[in-house]
């Protein structure tokens, strides 16, 4: 594995030196060269930044998610209240930080489950073929084919009240398929390259293979798909809370507080704004961390 | 011709897969909907509250009885359906008038929306992998990331923020963000076509920006993966055309990804329509979508489903020709 990297890495033209006693892991490489590509350094730090924000930031200040000033109804940003305060006096910095936590962890959580199950399952019915592949093939399409957000949506009455992993499960359980059917058109292709076949006749098991040859193969492209998914799963958790139909009250997401503001978003820009753009900053930090991994983990994208 | 044989062999099995499964989907959402959403409470609320027995009468009525079992009623509204009948909304209008008003005012919305940004995001994909990490192709990237870092009601209220700026500059009102047409408009077909550009521009604009957003995402990563190929550099090396060796032999490859994806874009941009048409008050399937479920109207519900199901197969057909007509291995 280890030789393999090294291969490439001396055919790209950019190179570790060759140490034959002390190797580069494929680990070491990759993060050296995620380390060359500033964007992404700085997305990385601005997301670390955003999750210490959200778990720091509320107990630095005075005013809980759910308190109320009845001094201060609907008013700017100020030293007392650093985002304003809603129409019913709740202090709108705590409200959004509230908000970001939740949303930060259901979009990890949601991504994690849902490209995991898409790989495997992708790579399952790409490797094996025949009536696995079209069985799982079928519930894919069936999945895809059912409009997910109106499922969501009419399903939201039956999680209302219960926890909010059940609605990260139901949403990943509606995210992965796109990712599921791409895997399985690449581990077709994979199939029959030489390496795959020469393990399969050394009588490596199945999920071996998999797990070890197949799989790391595509990483690049489940790494895009997993921050593609967070993006997508952040943005349906906004959307269904958006129409009343996911994070339910007194619980608060991103969602439900754009939603409280978008009606007042010219007027008051305080209750849109700030929950808005630090939504906008989370998945485009996510998204530039991915990109930047792409270009780290894959050694021939980098010459064209 | 016996070369086509195959495919169209294969077109027409993938059709009747997809038929069945629209009829499996849309029998879910039915059922989902018949067990979940409470029309019953809605009448009793009303106040006066209607005696039980009408509330009963009507209820059944409409074939939407709680107390009729969700098997019986399901049976009543395939057997209308199979007469191409979707049975009746909520007030006990015909769900077939209502979807055909609906249908005309979206599909404007989602064909422009899916042509043009799925044309310009393809493009805007291969133009960035061909200028790795030039001015262009970082601007581009980071303005893809901004789009599809921001929900589509954020980037739709933003747009009309913009646009209401821009007509308080100029003094008139240029862009429309209310409904598809001005109601009560005079004057001759020019006026009209005139004043629903004006209304199509925005919930367009959302739509389209979505699209390009995602495609040139896609596009970009497959052409970067085949423009590291050997049989590019092949081609170049044996004296193609740059154009040439980047046209035929690398987009054409790496169009098969997008391919497959275009088949999925179909749901992402319906369920991006229901905010569209919501917010900037358009009375179409995707508002349709949101007003079902929140008025407990199980008929409409289902045709929301059946419709959407619907387009989701005729771009995942679209697809599996553009596929077919790119990947030689396919038609084998």
């Amino acid at each position: 594995m280890n030789r393999l990297v090294l291969n490439q890495e001396g055919g790209a033209g950019d190179r570790a030196p060759l140490d034959e006693t002390r190797a580069a892991s494929r680990f070491g490489l990759i993060v050296r060269r995620f380390g060359q590509r500033r964007l992404a350094v700085a997305g990385l730090a601005v997301l670390v930044g955003l999750f210490a924000l959200a778990f720091v930031g509320p107990l630095l200040s005075r005013w809980s998610y759910t308190s109320h000033d009845f001094d201060a109804f609907l008013q700017g940003p100020s030293a007392t209240h650093w985002f304003g305060t809603t129409q019913g006096g709740a202090d709108v910095f705590a409200q959004t930080m509230r908000g970001m936590q939740k949303s930060l962890i259901i979009g990890l959580l949601v991504a994690l489950l849902s490209t995991t199950l898409a790989a495997v399952v992708g790579a399952f019915a790409g490797y094996l073929g025949g009536w696995v592949d079209r069985v799982l093939m079928w519930f894919v399409d069936l999945l895809l084919v059912i409009p997910s957000f109106l499922i969501l949506a009419i399903m939201s009455p039956a999680f209302r009240g219960k926890t909010w992993l059940l609605f990260v499960i139901l949403l990943a359980a509606f995210i992965w398929m796109v990712t599921a059917r791409i895997v399985r058109g690449m581990t077709i292709s994979l199939r029959e390259r030489e390496y795959v076949l020469a393990a399969r006749y050394m009588g490596v098991s199945t999920p071996r293979i998999i797990f070890r040859h197949i799989l790391p193969n595509i990483s690049s492209l489940l790494i895009i798909d997993a921050t593609i998914n967070v993006s997508i799963a952040i943005i349906s958790e906004t959307g269904l809370s958006y129409f009343g139909f996911g994070v339910q009250s007194p619980e608060v997401s991103l969602g439900t507080l754009i939603a409280a503001g978008t009606n007042d978003a010219v007027t008051y820009p305080w209750l849109f704004m700030f929950a808005a753009g630090l939504l906008v900053l989370i998945v485009l930090s996510v998204n530039v961390v991915g990109d930047g991994l792409r270009d780290a983990i894959d050694p021939t994208s980098k010459h064209s | 011709m016996s070369r086509w044989l195959p495919l169209t062999k294969f077109l027409l099995r993938r059709l009747l897969n997809s038929l069945i499964l629209v009829a499996l989907a849309t029998s879910l959402a039915y059922i989902l909907a018949g067990l979940s959403l409470d029309p019953r409470a809605r009448y009793e609320g009303r106040n006066p509250p209607p005696p039980p027995a009408v509330v009963d009468q009507r209820l059944t009525e409409l074939n939407i009885n709680d107390k009729t079992p969700i098997l019986e009623r399901y049976a009543t509204w395939v057997g209308g359906v199979a007469r191409g009948d979707f049975g009746r909304t909520f007030d006990g209008q015909s769900v077939n008038e209502e979807m055909g008003r609906r249908i005309a005012v979206s599909l404007r919305l989602l064909l422009i929306g899916t042509i043009v940004g799925g044309v310009l995001g393809v493009l805007a994909g291969a133009w960035g992998a061909i200028r790795q990490y030039r001015v262009s192709d970082q601007a581009m990237t980071l303005l893809s990331f901004a789009i599809l870092s921001t929900p589509v009601f954020v980037l739709a209220v933003l747009l009309e923020i913009v646009a209401v700026g821009f007509n308080d500059a100029v003094g008139a009102k240029v862009f429309e963000y209310t409904g598809e047409f001005t109601p009560g408009q005079q004057g001759g077909f020019f006026a009209n076509f005139g004043d629903r550009m004006q209304h199509l521009v925005l919930p367009t604009l959302t739509l389209v920006l979505l699209q390009i957003a995602i495609f040139s995402r896609y596009q970009r990563s497959a052409m970067l993966d085949v423009l590291g190929s050997d049989y590019v550099r092949t081609a170049q090396a044996k004296g193609l055309r740059r154009r040439r060796a980047l046209l035929k032999h690398a987009l054409r490859t790496a169009l098969i990804p997008s391919a497959t994806f275009f088949a999925y874009s179909f749901g992402l941009l319906m369920v991006g329509a229901t905010f569209t048409e919501k917010i900037f008050g358009w009375h179409g399937m995707g508002e349709w979508v949101v007003d079902s479920i929140t008025s407990a109207d199980i008929n409409a519900v289902a045709a929301v489903t059946c419709f959407t199901g619907v387009l989701v197969l005729i771009s995942g057909l679209v697809a599996d020709i553009f596929y077919a007509l790119l990947d030689p291995r396919v038609r084998m």
